[in-house]
This record gives C-alpha cells, sequence and structure tokens, in this order.
C-alpha cells in the first residue's frame, strides 16, 4: 500500500483549496525553475529513468515519447497537447486533477513544453467538462498572474498555455481526432504514419500525453525518476490513479502504486465487495474498452500493465469496473455496444459498420433472441474489426465483445435455450427506419 | 528508389511511392473505393489492406507510404504480400461490411453495370450474407439539378466530398452524422454551385450519385461509344458520346492529361438533350415572311438565284463558334471562288489578325503549362466561366504551393482561388506595367510568369504584350503568354484565315445595316444580323440564327460528324461520328460541296478524305492530330507589343454572361435551362 509521503496527487478528495498559495504549501511549482535549468536532455533522461508509462490507456512509455520530437526545430513551432478529453467509461481521474490539483498539471505541461522545445501547448478539454474547463482556466489565470506562465515569465522560458473546450466526443481522445478538433475539423482519427511527433497540430511536431502523465511530471523531476521507478514493479512503476466503479461498497478514485493486487485495492479502499468476495463475477479493468476478466483470475492479479495483458486484458486508464453476480453480463456489454457505436465516427468501413451489426446482434443474445452458431460469428466479426480500422476506437469495439464470448460463453448459450424453449409470438415485422 | 517486395517480385520505386502504387506497378491489382488518383487520400474504404511483413496488422496501402516500411532484421527490402490469406480475410471483412447496409437494389440502379462495388464484390467478397438486422434507411438528399442522389447506396468513400472542396473549389459537400448515421449532404440540402458537379456522379465508387438527367434511362451495355471532343468551349475536353441507336444518351469525360485529366464540365455532359431539342431537320424557305419546309434543290435553286449576278462586295460570309475546321475551309474556298472577301469567324475577338502570328491567338504555355506557372496575371478573363477546365488547373497549381494571381476584369468573380484584384480595365494594366502597383514586383520576380489575356481584354492584347515582354514572359523553355478564347471554331478559322481579304468587311461592318445583300451565316448565332440582307443559314439548331435566315440548310451538329477542331493551346483534334444528323440534315462540308456544284463552282473534293488532303496541303500543321504546333513566341511578342495601343479607358468584361447558354446547343437543352436559372438565383441571392 502506498504511503502517504509517496502520494504526488496530495489533493485528490478537494479536501484543500485547488488555488495557488494552498498548491504551492503542497509543493507544486516549488524549484520549477531549478529543473528547467538541468536541460531538456536531464529531464526527458529522468522521465525515462522514472519508467512512466503513459496513463492514456495505451501504456507507452512517456520518456521515450518526449524523446521522439525532433531536438531541434526545422523551422517549425513545437506544440504539446494535453489530453483531457476522458471520455472512456468508467474513468474519472483527470477530472479531479483538474478540478483539486489543477498547478500540478500546469507546472507539468510547463515542463513538458520545456524538454520539447514548445512554447505554445493546449489542454484538450472533453465537451462535458464545463466545472472542470472553469477551475483550470481559474488555474492558469493564477499562474499568468503570478508571472509562472506566459510570454515572459519568472522561469525565463516563453510559454503560453491554453484551454480549449471540445463539443463532447469521444473519439476526439484519440490523438490525431483531437488534433483535427482542435484545429477547428471534424473529429476524425488521421491516417498514421506520419505521426503527430512528425506532422501534428497544424502540420507541425506535437505530443499528445494524457493529463495524469503530464500532471506527474513535476513530482517525478523533484523527487528523482529513481524514487518514482522504486514505486510498483519492474516495467510498471511509479502511482497511478485508480477509479474504482461498480459493485464495491464504496467506489472511489484512489492513487495507489501499481501492482496493489485487485483484492487489496477493493479491500482497503473501496470497502470491500457488495455481498463479499463469493459475490465478484468480474471485472473490467481498465476502462470499457477491454476485454472482462472472471472473478477468478482477477482476483488476486497484480493491477498493472503485464499482469493484465497476460490475463487477456488491460489496465487501460485503471478504471476498474466491478461486477457482482447481479450483473446482467450479455446486456452489460451490450450497452457498452451501443456507447461504441454511438461514438464510432463513421470514417473507416470496419468500424462504421461493424459497431452496429455488433451492438444489434448483442442486444438480441442479452434477450436470447439469437442462433447459438451467431456467437461464432459475432467473434468473427469482431475479428474482421479488429486491427483493420484507421484508429483504436474499433479495437476498443470489439476486446469486450471478444472478452464476453471468451469468458461468458455459455451464459450467452443458456440465454438462447431458455428464449426458445418458451413458446414465442413472432416479433411485429417492422419496416426499418 | 528504394527497393520493395511485392508478393516476392522485386520492384525499385521512388520512396515516397504509397505501398498501392508500388503493388500496381509489380503488377498486383488493389482494388479500392476511396482512393483516386486525382483527390487527396482517404484511407477510409479500408479495401485496399495488405499484409506487411513486420507490421501489427494488415496497412492501408494507398496510404501507406514506402519509406515508412521497415526494412528487415539484415536490411532485407520490405516485403508486401497481397495474395496472403490475411489479406484475402480483411478484404473479404471490408466487404462484407460494405454490403450489410447496402441495397440489394442493383436491377434498378443506374450504376449497374459500371459499379466498383458490384465488380469487387464479384472479385473480393463471399456468395452469401450473414447480416441479417434490418438495413439502414437513408433519405434522398437533393443536392442540385444534374445529380440524384440515393443515399442507401452510399458507402462513405467521401470521393465526391473531396472531389468538391479540392478540384472544384467550392465547399457545397460534406459529411454529417458520425458513426453509421453519418450522411453526405449539402448545406440544408442546396444545390451544389459548381459547374463541374456532374463529376462527383463519375466518381461515386457506388450507385449513390447518378446522373439525375439520364437516370432510368440507360445501360452501359447497350449504349456504342465513341472517342471524341467536346466543343462547348474552347478546351477542347476530351469525351466518350454514348448513343442508343442514332441518339446520343450520355457524355463522359476521357482521360486526357494535357487538357481536362478526367473532368469535363457539366456543360460539356448535360447538353445531351440539346443535341436532340430544336433540331433542323430539313431545309426551310422563307416565303411571304414565313419559314415553309423546302427540299434541298428548292433552297439551293433559291440560293443561286440570289447569288447569281450579286455583287461579290455585297455578299459576306459569317462562321460561327462551332464549326469545325473543313466546313470553314470549304466555305471560304467557296467563296473565294465567288470573288467575295467579306469573311469573318470572328464573333467575339475581332480584334485579333492572324498576320501576327500564332501567338497572337493561341494559349501559348498550353494547359499543363499552367502546373509550371509561379504567378499568373489574367487579363479580361474569368477563365471559371470561360474555360472551366482551364481554370481546374490554375486551381491544382493553387493547391500545390502558394501561387500569386492577379485579375483585371470590371467584376470580381469567385474563381475558386484567391487573386488579387488589380483593377477594371486598360488604365490599371496601363498603371501596372508603369510599376503603380506592387503585383509587377511578383510579376518580375517570378521565375515562370504567365500573362493570360482574354477576349474581354483583346482590346489591350499589345499593352498586355508589352508586360509580358517586360516581365520576361517569355524565355526559352517557356512561354508566358496565353490568348484564352471561348469558342471551338475560333482558332482553327484563325489558322485557315477566316478572315476579311483585301478590302473585305469585318464581322461588325459586314452587321451594320445596308452593308450587304447577301449573307451566308455558318452558324453564328450570338449576334444579331440586321433587316435587310438575305441570309441563308447553315446550321443545327433552330436558334436567334434560323429566324433570322431565309433558307435554313440543316447541318450536322459536333457529336454527328468527323470535324477537326483546334483548342486554344492550338492543338489539332478531331470529332468522330457517334450518330448521323437527324432527318435530311447533312454534313456541312457536303452541304456546301453540293451547293457549289449548283452555284457552278464546284469544289475540288468528292469525299472528306480529300477535302482533308486539299486543307492539309494548304495548312500542314492541321495533319498533326493531338500536337501543338511550337511557335517563335518571342518573335511574335515584338510584334504584339509594337501594336499601337488603345488609349481610351475601357473595362475588359467577360464575353459570357451565362455560363450555361453559350450555344445554340446549349440553349436548346433544358437541363442546361434549369442550371441557368439556379445560377442566376444563386447570382441574384449573392448579390442582395
Amino acid at each position: 500500500m502506498l504511503s502517504d509521503q509517496d502520494r504526488i496527487f496530495t489533493n485528490l478528495y478537494g479536501l484543500h483549496s485547488p488555488g495557488l498559495d494552498a498548491a504551492k504549501k503542497r509543493g507544486a511549482w516549488d524549484g520549477t525553475k531549478f529543473l528547467l535549468d538541468m536541460g531538456r536532455d536531464w529531464i526527458i533522461d529522468e522521465m525515462k529513468g522514472s519508467g512512466l508509462r503513459g496513463r492514456g490507456g495505451a501504456g507507452f512509455p512517456t520518456g521515450l515519447k518526449w524523446s521522439f520530437m525532433p531536438k531541434k526545430s526545422d523551422g517549425r513551432p513545437h506544440y504539446l497537447v494535453v489530453n483531457a478529453d476522458e471520455s472512456e467509461p468508467g474513468t474519472c481521474k483527470d477530472r479531479e486533477i483538474m478540478r483539486h490539483d489543477p498547478h500540478l498539471l500546469i507546472e507539468g505541461c510547463m515542463l513538458a513544453s520545456f524538454a520539447m522545445g514548445a512554447h505554445a501547448c493546449y489542454v484538450y478539454l472533453r465537451g462535458e467538462y464545463v466545472a472542470e474547463k472553469f477551475a483550470l482556466q481559474k488555474a492558469v489565470d493564477e499562474a499568468y498572474a503570478a508571472r509562472l506562465v506566459g510570454q515572459s515569465n519568472v522561469h525565463d522560458y516563453p510559454f503560453d498555455i491554453y484551454v480549449h473546450h471540445g463539443a463532447g466526443a469521444y473519439i476526439c481522445g484519440e490523438e490525431t481526432a483531437l488534433i483535427e478538433s482542435l484545429e477547428g475539423k471534424k473529429g476524425m482519427p488521421r491516417l498514421k504514419p506520419p505521426f503527430p511527433a512528425n506532422m501534428g497540430l497544424y502540420g507541425c511536431p506535437t505530443t499528445v500525453n494524457n493529463v495524469e502523465s503530464i500532471a506527474v511530471a513535476g513530482t517525478i523531476l523533484r523527487r528523482g525518476g529513481a524514487w518514482f521507478a522504486g514505486l510498483g514493479g519492474k516495467n510498471n512503476t511509479g502511482t497511478k490513479l485508480f477509479c474504482v466503479s461498480g459493485h464495491v461498497n464504496k467506489p472511489c478514485n484512489v492513487e495507489e502504486e501499481l501492482g496493489i493486487t485487485f483484492r487489496e485495492l477493493i479491500d482497503k479502499h473501496c470497502g470491500g465487495m457488495r455481498g463479499g468476495w463469493d459475490n465478484l463475477l468480474c471485472s473490467i479493468p481498465g476502462g470499457s474498452s477491454v476485454p472482462l476478466v472472471p472473478a477468478e483470475q482477477i482476483i488476486d492479479a497484480k493491477m498493472d500493465f503485464d499482469t493484465l495483458r497476460n490475463l487477456g486484458s488491460g489496465l487501460g486508464t485503471a478504471a476498474v469496473i466491478v461486477l457482482d453476480k447481479s450483473t446482467d453480463i450479455v446486456g452489460a456489454i451490450a450497452r457498452i455496444s451501443y456507447f461504441y457505436k454511438h461514438e464510432s465516427c463513421g470514417q473507416c468501413t470496419p468500424c462504421r459498420e461493424g459497431t452496429g451489426w455488433m451492438w444489434r446482434v448483442l442486444t438480441r443474445m442479452a434477450a436470447g433472441r439469437a442462433q447459438k452458431r451467431e456467437i461464432d460469428m459475432l467473434l468473427e466479426v469482431t475479428k474482421q474489426v479488429e486491427g483493420h480500422t484507421i484508429c483504436a476506437l474499433g479495437d476498443a469495439a470489439a476486446w469486450p465483445i471478444q472478452g464476453l464470448i471468451r469468458h461468458y460463453r455459455s451464459e450467452i448459450e443458456k440465454r438462447i435455450d431458455q428464449y426458445s424453449a418458451n413458446p414465442h409470438s413472432d416479433a411485429v415485422p417492422m419496416a426499418a427506419e | 528508389m528504394t527497393k520493395i517486395l511485392v508478393d516476392g517480385t522485386e520492384v525499385d520505386v521512388p520512396a515516397d511511392y504509397t505501398l498501392l502504387q508500388a503493388c500496381e506497378i509489380a503488377g498486383a491489382e488493389i482494388p479500392r473505393f476511396c482512393f483516386h488518383e486525382r483527390l487527396s487520400i482517404a484511407g477510409n474504404c479500408r479495401m485496399c489492406l495488405v499484409e506487411l511483413k513486420g507490421a501489427p496488422k494488415p496497412v492501408a496501402s494507398c496510404a501507406y507510404a514506402v519509406k515508412d516500411c521497415r526494412p528487415g532484421p539484415n536490411g532485407e527490402p520490405p516485403e508486401v504480400v497481397t495474395r496472403s490469406g490475411l489479406t484475402k480475410k480483411a478484404r473479404e471483412g471490408v466487404m462484407e461490411f460494405l454490403l450489410i447496409n447496402h441495397p440489394l437494389d442493383c436491377p434498378i440502379c443506374d450504376q449497374g453495370g459500371h459499379c466498383d462495388l458490384q465488380d469487387q464484390a464479384m472479385a473480393y467478397g463471399v456468395d452469401s450474407t450473414r447480416y441479417h438486422e434490418n438495413k439502414r434507411a437513408v433519405e434522398e438528399k437533393y443536392i442540385g439539378p444534374l445529380v440524384r442522389t440515393a443515399m442507401n447506396r452510399c458507402i462513405h468513400c467521401t470521393r465526391c466530398v473531396r472531389f468538391l472542396a479540392e478540384v472544384a473549389g467550392v465547399p457545397d459537400l460534406g459529411a454529417i452524422g458520425r458513426g453509421e448515421d453519418m450522411e453526405i449532404t449539402s448545406y440544408l440540402e442546396q444545390a451544389m454551385g459548381s459547374e463541374l458537379q456532374g463529376n462527383v456522379a463519375d466518381l461515386c465508387p457506388v450507385g449513390a450519385l447518378v446522373h439525375k438527367p439520364q437516370s432510368y434511362n440507360v445501360r452501359p451495355w447497350e449504349l456504342h461509344k465513341t472517342e471524341s471532343i467536346d466543343v462547348m468551349d474552347a478546351v477542347g475536353s476530351a469525351i466518350r458520346v454514348d448513343a442508343r441507336g442514332r441518339e446520343v444518351m450520355q457524355i463522359e469525360p476521357r482521360v486526357s492529361e494535357e487538357i481536362n485529366e478526367e473532368w469535363i464540365s457539366d456543360k460539356t455532359r448535360h447538353v445531351v438533350d440539346g443535341l436532340r431539342l430544336q433540331r433542323l431537320d430539313r431545309p426551310f424557305l422563307r416565303e411571304n415572311g414565313r419559314l415553309r419546309p423546302a427540299s434541298w434543290g428548292e433552297a439551293f435553286s433559291a440560293i443561286a438565284a440570289k447569288l447569281k449576278g450579286a455583287d461579290p462586295k455585297r455578299v459576306g460570309a459569317l462562321v460561327g463558334d462551332l464549326a469545325g475546321a473543313e466546313e470553314i475551309f470549304a466555305l471560304k474556298a467557296l467563296m473565294g471562288s465567288l470573288g467575295v472577301t467579306n469573311l469573318d469567324a470572328r464573333q467575339t475577338g475581332e480584334a485579333i489578325d492572324p498576320a501576327w502570328g500564332r501567338t497572337a491567338y493561341t494559349f501559348g504555355p498550353t494547359i499543363p503549362g499552367i502546373e509550371a506557372a509561379d504567378a499568373i496575371l489574367l487579363v479580361g478573363t474569368n477563365p471559371r466561366t470561360e474555360a472551366s477546365l482551364l481554370n481546374v488547373r490554375i486551381r491544382k497549381r493553387w493547391r500545390m504551393a502558394p501561387l500569386a494571381v492577379g485579375l483585371i476584369l470590371d467584376e470580381q468573380p469567385d474563381l475558386t482561388y484567391p487573386y488579387t484584384y488589380l483593377g477594371a480595365g486598360t488604365d490599371t494594366l496601363a498603371s501596372l506595367a508603369k510599376g503603380e502597383h506592387s503585383f509587377l514586383d511578383i510579376l518580375k520576380k517570378a521565375e515562370r510568369p504567365l500573362i493570360i489575356v482574354g477576349e474581354g481584354g483583346l482590346g489591350a492584347l499589345g499593352a498586355a504584350a508589352a508586360l509580358a515582354k517586360d516581365i520576361g514572359a517569355v524565355t526559352d523553355g517557356w512561354n508566358g503568354f496565353g490568348v484564352l478564347h471561348t469558342a471551338a471554331a475560333r482558332v482553327g478559322a484563325l489558322d485557315l484565315g477566316f478572315v476579311p481579304g483585301e478590302g473585305g468587311r469585318g464581322f461588325s461592318a459586314m452587321l451594320e445595316p445596308n452593308a450587304l445583300d447577301v449573307v451566308f451565316n455558318l452558324g453564328a448565332d450570338e449576334r444579331a444580323i440586321p433587316a435587310g440582307a438575305f441570309v441563308i443559314y447553315q446550321g443545327t439548331h433552330g436558334d436567334t440564327g434560323a429566324s433570322r435566315a431565309d433558307v435554313i440548310l440543316p447541318g450536322a451538329a459536333y457529336t454527328e460528324k468527323s470535324a477537326t477542331y483546334v483548342n486554344l493551346e492550338g492543338r489539332v483534334q478531331t470529332t468522330n461520328r457517334a450518330g448521323f444528323p437527324p432527318g435530311d440534315a447533312r454534313e456541312d462540308w457536303a452541304i456546301l460541296r453540293a451547293l457549289s456544284d449548283v452555284l457552278g463552282k464546284r469544289l475540288p473534293y468528292d469525299s472528306l478524305a480529300a477535302l482533308r488532303k486539299a486543307m492539309y496541303a494548304e495548312h500542314p500543321h492541321l495533319a498533326a492530330v493531338g500536337a501543338v504546333e511550337p511557335s517563335d513566341a518571342a518573335a511574335a511578342l515584338e510584334t504584339l507589343a509594337a501594336l499601337p495601343g488603345r488609349t481610351e479607358k475601357a473595362a475588359f468584361a467577360s464575353p459570357i454572361a451565362d455560363f450555361y447558354l453559350t450555344n445554340p446547343i446549349a440553349r436548346a437543352s433544358r437541363v442546361l435551362a434549369e442550371c441557368s436559372g439556379l445560377a442566376r438565383g444563386r447570382a441574384l441571392e449573392a448579390a442582395e
């Protein structure tokens, strides 16, 4: 269990003021100038040394990502874009950072921008985050007033930070769609390559990072990459915000060491399982886009990137959704499927057509109105979507269904049997909508 | 050059090629829907997925550059597999997704028979469906009078959107909604505001966008196709005329890199119904003030009676905008034998004298040459209406890299690319030449500046040539001086020298009251002939020229004869016969040949081949079909620059008032009349 002195987000619950003075007391903006004076290479090396993996879901090493930016500008400006379009169902960690610890984020933006030679940073907020927009904007204004950021600031590094409010589309959390949206276009993912580090915002080298990845940067640099690397396990270092939701007694956001077991996480922080551990059906450990893991596999599993990947799932954003045995698991996955159908941008064929198909079949299966052979067909359809799309939304739509079929095929079959065992009048034929 | 293995075959391609291009070079066929050579890459249909060794998932070959492929561990060239199980599976999957919401209405779909989806489903799809949900239904959209929509069939490739945004330069189409609710539409279902909108239906790989005027009328397999060229403007776009029986059903573009790439304007395409309406299908004779049908014999003897004993100085011959070189040549010979010197083919642009050399009346840089220009000055021309496809090239050039365009015209039209508006007329040109405008510096600094003089600016041809000389527009290897004509017949007629002979009257002089006793009018409909003269009209349509005529000789339209046209670049091209002229109408040269016999001045050719032989003997460059004869532009520019300039202040006006109704065939078309009405409405709206 993480000790209190190793916590990065010390105001996660908003018990203290999010204002600049209070944040400084908690350690934000402490010695930022000193860190900047250590130079770009030192910052990137420390970040690499910390082993921090991106907190947005994919888990790509952050320091490595920063090092992809061109060392020297070819005349084009560099940009840092912070992805605050936190829309993954189950995830609510960035929200708390922006509400209660916004200065950690702003300081991180400054450090990261400096490390990448960027003089401008855009924070792209999710459309629904209205209160967060005001909170973050207030903090940015405070930082400007205190000359911590701005064209001429106490750190001698010209740096502007802009808060941009999106319109509320899940797909705008995909980095290239986010860039498109920021440019004022329709939020549709771009083809890669070229990658944003080469051709990003307005065609300039850009790095897109998650809020949490950026917000932890200041503390990591202050305490040293080695401190961060000392927490958690190999390749899965540091602390992480877990967003536990679902059938636990006290759902919460909590900062914990990576590699904490599922059981410990729930028992220590969430008041235990609703109805005891025997009542656990399964968990979706990384936000709605990762496959579910049944109780017997997840219960003592370490919550980190590699363990969960080996379980055929993923840590994702560490949005742990806990489901107990009262759950209509097929219906739950069908609802997730509807989400992806609704949020598909419609650009490329497999996702546009496949998400609707999968949702419709699953909805029938949830009621048992299906044939058993359709289960294999559905699985094949998910495989036809997965890996054939421009961005990862196709994969995200396919994985929960693959997880369902992998672990709960019998449940689907049982429903089909139950449905066909009972008499039903034929559905009234309806014209296509 | 980079080496890459495609299905085991090693090919050497430029590093910036896409995998799709590399595969094509290696001879591997890649199916595609959204990809189009002349549009930006969208990569959204996913049909072109191929297996790239080392990549975790199949890649979209249309969007993946060869230079982005990683070589093997020991430096082996990257390997692409287009025939593997993975590729096959990916294609089948995408094809299945495309088809699940695609209606099974091929039997009533106009695209049937030339449908990419149909063809590729045959080649790459599976034979049965696994989709048993309801299919998506999408409302039809109104997007203009030329394109019918059946949006159920749309596969969201966005070719139409990209074409309009990139090539046509109007933002009228877009996609609304997302996911499976994404729909292609125009803003509030307005008609598309482009003169190139018909091309979106050509681009549509399925039957979602089809040509409205001929919808439900034709099937591709019942048409016989004739390669020809267009005469609606002086560009001479390459077209294919599709006829069923004797009736022309549709006109489609052909690929011609030199001229129209693969686009044609709506006027070119939808003039089809004009070819069958208002046709002159028999000779007519005016008796007691009314035209009555007559036989060829009657018509010829009426003409012979009038011409016999007529004073050649009181006889004149006019040639219109659509006449082929053959009939102009025959008419010139006939008039020559009668001693007539009142000849003119310049309905517009009378200022040009062919004696100044070809540079004075052709588009020197050629149309592909526009892509090399780095600054353009438009003098008295609105290329968008006068030569739409040439305007497309200018826009293409502008899209490649920033391009300075200056315009001198009495209006400020939307040219689909930004330009600097310099002023309205001669005084602007004069002050520009004097250096009173910074645009002169841009022209002087440009390596390959281009001055385009339209018919509206021909009055200042000398001044424009002087400016061209001053800025160094003509150098070794670059001819940056071009005259932009609007009529298909004009350059050919000037090549043939169909201009007033010694002591002859020009076009305007012939149209003065009581100037002539007899006028032979070969299809000139744009200018009114005053009362008094006896008018012989030879043409195709009952338009202004025919209504003023005393004798009408029905001729053949451009789809009904093989005729030579010289386009604005000076490129010699020929039309081909797709069908026969209606009723008693005949090919124009043959009418003139028959008339010459009646007049006792028999022309010495009995066949088209013999006529051409005679024509080629006099004008050898016309024999080189497809080519532009090079001319000495620098010397001609000297001559032009030395012309006495006009000093009075005059504004340059484009000769085209209504893009859709510029000639008798277009005016006979109902479809183009509707387009014209819509365009007028838009202009009024914009003016408010």
